[in-house]
């Protein structure tokens, strides 16, 4: 069903996203009107065209809904026109927030498969550990960011490391969660295929279970890599971190900078899709070296 | 009760245009158990579609009951029994015979009685209340008959109802459908891949072939009405077997 | 035994032995030997005297016995002792190996149909509980800072005193930001499902959009809302509407997908009605995909009301408390907030789950017994 469903998707998106851009315009045209109506009213400002309005209504410093073109002029003076290492530049930010969120990610993916090998190969561990680890996904952990990052700078750890550790914690159940289902996807048959080899438990990881769990893997790494940047912009919120997309976010929201808002999420939405991206990458690599039709 | 003239359908795919049925000429008669049998790709079940009005066909006329397949449908003239039971998991077996007096208007009470009827007649009645998965393959099928039976319509369509079954359950269900059929009177069309299956419970046995799907061989059944399990030993049976059989080698059916 | 469980038994014994021979505790420099600790000290005799398993058979419910002796003292202990020396802390590892030994052994028994499969509740309860004693242990017997890592007993203490404080958070958060945004936002994405399920022109263009937006850091927009909807918990319900409108959106279009073509073929022969198919078969087919999107957006919208008070809220609220509590470096507080947090949100999704069960009870995830 789901390949019906993309096929011959792109003009489809296209369509509807242009769809969308036109009610942008509309909803930034009615949202803005009246603020910009009082503007005109207290500085005395009468007889103002209709035509002039609008224009000005597009091209506020701080509208309500800010238009598209807006955004993305912010977005391109932020990225394009500054130096990378300016702190106004969206790309340091960016990077801030990125570099974050990879080192985390990494770590949670390999502390997530590693738990995982040992779950499936320990009854005990399983039984002890996999009720609390799928209870864990019911709650809100990113709760914690603050206190991680407030009480590790309190000790002296400050900048990446603290929000690297948040993302980790967000991708490492995922990880855990689909990883265990993975190894434990092999059929009956399989598996005694592979005692009639008398093969050891080694072997059927590495020849079975492991390739088998793949497409798993891709699969919680995609929900893993997006809850990893989640985690480094929130773990960015607390108060005394002016680094990365979320103390933007932050900043943006003190002074009612809403194009700078809108901009800074416009940055996290393009690196959320490239990380994504990146992964299916992977994933369709990995899925053409294992001869799975494309 | 169906007539088909000329009927052809082509259906068109990304490697060309694949002919399922040309020119097929038919008469089905009511009260008739006509089978279809042929290898896959024969057709004979696109042409069970055809009727039913799931397939529209290319080129030739084809007229159920009297009126078009579509307006058959609409008058619900016919009953059709999938390959699988299709039947609803999150329904009990008595209310799945009801669906379709559900979306056909049927009342509470009139539900009520047909579902009594149609579950006697397929001798499920004790397994209302059970879910389908709690039921055998058999069994399921059996509800997905009773279900096609429910708002008695006189044509009834099977495509390889029991393919999925083992042979004993199959021989079972066979004599309960000959019986089912000779109590209720209706006309039936069924496909089978199953050469005893065709010839024990058919009047009429159509035998097709593939590339392009087409009518071979329409054999008359001499068999008596009346038949026992044990009439496939008999030297007529095994006749119109062999008849089947060499109707199937003409249209090459056997090669691979 | 296995070998592996031998290892444990044996070093769960050796570490009972080092307890005793090393200092155990202190108060004020001064020295506390084990005998003041009579539970202890009956823990680690029998400790020691367990190591007769190897010439005969001991149940493995004498190791849990140790396990949650020796838990037991060990906690009543630190009521007296400032500070755990060497002795106290190989107490602790030999606890902790027994109950270990317990689990593996327990759950040997239960692969090996010699104990009914309920017993094997014990074990994550056995681990939870080991989990929290050697917290408890560490941070009072070992004084780490408040700051760094609360214990759980003062963290319940600061939970039970600010009970009125946390109540009102939590009816600011959960039971009027989350429970609007939620039943608002899965309610429209389902809707919005249902009216773009007759255009496969408006499927095949929104859903890869939505799959996308689903995956984005949604909460950003967080700071907008506060601006548009004020500090008050309606734009937190905005935040909470928008994380859980698209995860609805697009479970609903894939699960109306879902129902078979021979069912679909079995309706078009009764000649059933767009309707008909969809309130008949397609809308139950789908309840699997709807229910996990309802799980799903049940932790999405705690986290989505949370952090959006991290923006900005009047001075009540769960995120608010943690964000303001911990600038405070009133580390208990916070966790208290976590805590409850937590419990709300898992609640919050097994009442999903149960209705979900009992929906969806001939789904064979459902029938199977494994959710």
């Amino acid at each position: 069903m789901g390949r019906s469903l993309r096929e011959g998707s792109l003009v489809p998106i296209l369509i509807v996203l242009a769809g969308l851009i036109v009610v942008w315009y509309v909803a930034a045209v009615l949202m803005n009107w009246q603020g910009m109506s009082d503007f005109y009213q207290r500085t005395d400002v009468s007889n103002v065209s209709f035509g002039q309005q609008l224009n000005d209504v597009l091209n506020a410093e701080k509208p309500l809904l800010p238009a598209p073109h807006q955004i993305v002029g912010e977005f391109w003076k932020t990225t394009v026109e500054q130096a990378v290492t300016s702190k106004r530049s969206l790309v340091y930010h960016g990077w801030q927030t990125l570099s974050a969120t990879l080192l985390g990610f990494i770590m949670g993916t390999v502390f997530g498969i590693g738990l995982a090998v040992f779950i499936v190969h320990n009854q005990a561990m399983d039984r002890s550990l996999m009720p609390w680890i799928i209870a864990s996904q019911t709650i809100p952990i990113l709760a914690i960011a603050p206190m991680v990052i407030v009480v590790l700078n309190a000790v002296g750890i400050s900048g990446l490391i603290p929000k690297a550790l948040i993302s980790t914690y967000l991708s490492f159940f995922p990880v855990v969660v689909g990883m265990v289902k993975g190894f434990r996807s092999p059929e009956q048959i399989q598996l005694d295929l592979m005692r009639t080899y008398n093969a050891s438990r080694f072997e059927v990881f590495t020849k079975l279970r492991w390739p088998i769990a793949l497409p798993y893997l891709f699969t919680s790494m995609k929900v893993g890599v997006a809850a990893s940047l989640v985690g480094a912009i929130v773990g960015e919120l607390p108060a005394g971190t002016s680094n990365g997309i979320g103390a933007r976010l932050l900043a943006g929201s003190y002074y009612g900078q809403t194009i700078q808002i809108w901009s800074a999420l416009l940055a996290a939405a393009l690196l959320a899709g490239a990380l994504i991206a990146l992964v299916s990458l992977a994933e369709r690599v990995t899925n053409t070296a294992l001869g799975a039709r494309a | 009760m169906v007539e088909a003239k000329g009927l052809g359908l082509t259906f068109k795919t990304a490697d060309g245009d694949v002919v399922a049925l040309s020119d097929v000429n038919l008469d089905i008669k009511r009260g008739e158990f006509v089978s279809f049998i042929g290898p896959s790709g024969c057709g004979k079940t696109t042409f069970l579609r055809v009727i039913a009005d799931l397939e529209q066909p290319t080129s030739g006329s084809i007229t159920v009951n009297g009126t078009s397949p579509a307006d058959a449908r609409v008058n619900r003239s016919y009953g059709y029994v999938f390959q699988a039971p299709a039947l609803f998991p999150w329904r009990t077996i008595e209310k799945n015979v009801a669906l379709p007096l559900e979306i056909m208007g049927y009342s509470e009470a009139e539900r009520r009685e047909r579902i009594a009827r149609t579950m006697k007649l397929v001798n499920l009645d004790g397994f209302e209340k059970k879910f389908p998965w709690q039921l055998s393959g058999g069994m399921q099928q059996r509800a997905s008959i009773a279900r096609a039976l429910a708002f008695d319509a006189d044509l009834l369509l099977m495509d390889e109802p029991f393919g999925a079954l083992d042979e004993i359950v199959r021989d079972h269900l066979n004599s309960e459908l000959l019986k089912l059929w000779a109590s209720t009177r209706k006309t039936i069309a069924f496909v089978t891949h199953s050469i005893p299956e065709a010839v024990y419970l058919s009047t009429k046995i159509v035998v097709m072939s593939p590339r392009p799907g087409r009518v071979t061989d329409i054999i008359e059944s001499t068999l008596p009405a009346e038949r026992p399990l044990e009439i496939r030993e008999t030297p007529e049976f095994l006749e119109i077997a062999h008849r089947v059989r060499e109707g199937l080698r003409a249209g090459h059916s056997y090669e691979v | 035994m296995s070998m592996f469980q031998r290892l444990l038994a044996a070093f769960a014994s050796g570490f009972a032995l080092l307890a005793l021979i090393f200092d155990f505790a202190s108060t004020e420099g001064a020295p506390l030997p084990v005998w003041e600790f009579p539970v202890v000290g009956v823990f680690l005799v029998l400790a020691l005297l367990s190591l007769a398993r190897f010439r005969l058979a001991l149940s493995y419910w004498i190791d849990g016995g140790l396990a949650a002796l020796g838990a037991i003292g060990l906690i009543m202990a630190l009521d007296t002792l400032q500070q755990g020396e060497p002795g106290y802390w190989f107490a602790l590892v030999s606890a902790w190996l027994f109950a270990w030994l317990f689990a593996e052994r327990l759950s040997s028994a239960i692969s090996a149909d010699k104990v009914r499969e309920v017993a094997g509740v014990l074990i994550p309860v056995v681990f939870g509980l080991t989990i929290v004693v050697a917290w408890e242990a560490i941070t009072r017997g070992g004084n780490v800072p408040k700051v760094l890592l609360p214990s759980p007993s003062g963290i319940w203490t600061s939970l039970i005193d600010n009970i009125p404080k946390i109540a009102a958070d939590f009816q600011q958060t959960f039971l009027k930001a989350v429970l609007a945004g939620y039943v608002l936002g899965c309610g429209a994405g389902f809707l919005v499902a249902i009216a773009i399920d007759r255009s496969p022109f408006l499927k095949r263009g929104l859903l890869p959009l939505g799959n996308f937006i689903s995956a984005l850091p949604l909460i950003g927009i967080a700071p907008i809302m506060v601006m548009w909807f004020g500090f008050d918990w309606p734009s937190k319900a905005a935040v909470v509407v928008i994380m859980t409108f698209f995860p609805m959106l697009v479970n609903t279009v894939a699960g109306l997908n879902v129902a078979g073509h021979m069912e679909r073929d079995l309706m078009r022969t009764y000649a059933s009605g767009y309707w008909s198919t969809l309130f008949k078969l397609r809308l139950p087919a789908a309840a699997p995909f709807i229910f996990n999107a309802l799980k799903i957006n049940s932790t999405l919208a705690l986290i989505g009301a949370i952090v959006a008070e991290f923006f900005g809220t009047p001075i009540v609220g769960m995120g608010f408390r943690i964000s303001s509590e911990i600038g405070k470096l009133n580390v208990e507080m916070v966790w208290a907030e976590i805590a409850v947090a937590a419990l709300a949100g898992s609640v919050f999704y097994w009442v999903v789950a149960l209705i979900e069960r009992a929906v969806t009870f001939w789904h064979p995830s459902v029938r199977g017994g494994r959710a």
